[in-house]
């Protein structure tokens, strides 16, 4: 593969081959007889250590981690109510809620018997736009694992971070809302690429928006052939039953 | 988005092999996938180092183009600027990124003695 780079002038080109630095560009170091210490480490390491460490974790009480990933106000925390009213009893929940700063999403999700862990990012994590690995293993301690079935696990509202970070969840899914436009897919593709299952929420604003849903599907097609994909309205109940069924059959 | 975090994990890793050497140039490798925006990598890292040993060093990025192969014609392309994850010769969806989501320190740069980093 060739090595793909910017010069000053921003003018880009890949070399094939390792060397190719023949035209007296300064790559600093490189012949001024610096010495160059290889390190060849991956960046997200730390991270994706802790991750396995929760995913472990969460295997060895038997319970299944949905991370569960959205812009914000596409609808996860009402899905989730939603969710919890139906599912929770016969099937044992427990909720990481994460959120820069307050506890109004913990609070509207009180009530159904749920186990909830909030992790405020604001608070010691230096504002986070995400929930990484590190967070979530804070946030294990404060459910009773042993108890549970399934961990949601509800991630900062962001269509590009939470992507990029693994926090040890054996399944990633995303809501999307149609009121977030047909081409949200192609100009965030590696949240939606990074999904199991996008499920469309606000689906009984349909009549009401010019959204084009055969656009939409195709272009989330394009960045992700594989995904399930599940049309709900969270607030009329409309296909909630579907996305129940859906981590159902993952326990 | 994540620039700053991002860049507290490479000064924990450029300090821990550098072991107590001057860092002049940390030269990292960054696919187009991974969302991470060059100059605010390397503003995120003068704010992350000033005060520390590290402060004066710099973050050096490589881009890396997205590439996928598909599974049955076996054509490598690049994914280009309007990600497409499917094959351009064939059609095919079963298809896998051969390139792009690279994101690693690949070497250090030490300050030469006497030369002020």
């Amino acid at each position: 593969m060739g090595r793909f780079h910017r010069h000053e002038d921003g003018t880009e080109h890949a070399h094939d081959g390792a060397d190719g630095h023949a035209h007296g560009e300064d790559h600093s170091g490189y012949q001024t007889g610096a010495e160059r210490v290889e390190v060849l480490e991956r960046i997200f390491g730390e991270n994706d250590k802790t991750a396995a460490a929760n995913r472990a974790e969460f295997a060895a009480h038997g319970v299944r981690a949905v991370n569960l990933m959205s812009s914000p106000g596409a609808g996860k925390t009402t899905l989730l109510r939603e969710t919890l009213s139906r599912l929770a009893g016969p099937v044992r929940i427990g909720i990481i809620e994460g959120d820069i700063e307050t506890s109004l999403d913990a609070d509207r999700l009180a009530g159904f018997g749920a186990a909830i862990a909030l992790i405020n990012t604001g608070n010691g994590f230096g504002g986070e736009c995400h929930l990484d690995a590190p967070m979530v293993a804070s946030a294990l301690p404060r459910l009773p694992l042993a108890q549970l079935d399934l961990v949601l696990i509800e991630n900062v509202g962001n269509l590009v971070c939470p992507a990029e970070f693994d926090v040890g969840q054996d399944a990633r899914a995303m809501v999307y809302a149609i009121t977030e436009g047909e081409e949200k897919p192609l100009k965030y593709p590696v949240m939606f690429r990074s999904c199991e299952l996008v499920v469309v929420n606000k689906m009984d604003l349909l009549p009401h928006l010019d959204f084009d849903l055969d656009a939409f599907v195709g272009n989330l097609r394009k960045v992700n052939p594989a995904a399930d994909v599940l049309f709900v309205s969270a607030r009329t109940g409309e296909g909630v039953g579907a996305w129940c069924d859906w981590l159902r059959a993952r326990l | 988005m994540h620039e700053l975090s991002v860049c507290s994990s490479i000064a924990d890793i450029a300090r821990r092999r550098a072991d107590g050497r001057a860092v002049s140039v940390i030269n990292v490798r960054v696919g187009q996938l991974r969302q991470i925006v060059p100059d605010t990598l390397v503003y995120c890292w003068s704010l992350i180092t000033e005060d520390t040993p590290l402060a004066g060093s710099r973050i050096a990025v490589e881009s890396v183009p997205a590439r996928i192969r598909c599974r049955s014609c076996e054509r490598v392309a690049d994914v280009g600027d309007l990600p497409v994850f499917a094959c351009a010769g064939c059609g095919g969806i079963d298809v896998e990124i051969v390139a792009g989501e690279e994101f690693l320190i690949t070497s250090l740069e030490l300050a030469q003695e006497g030369a002020g980093g």
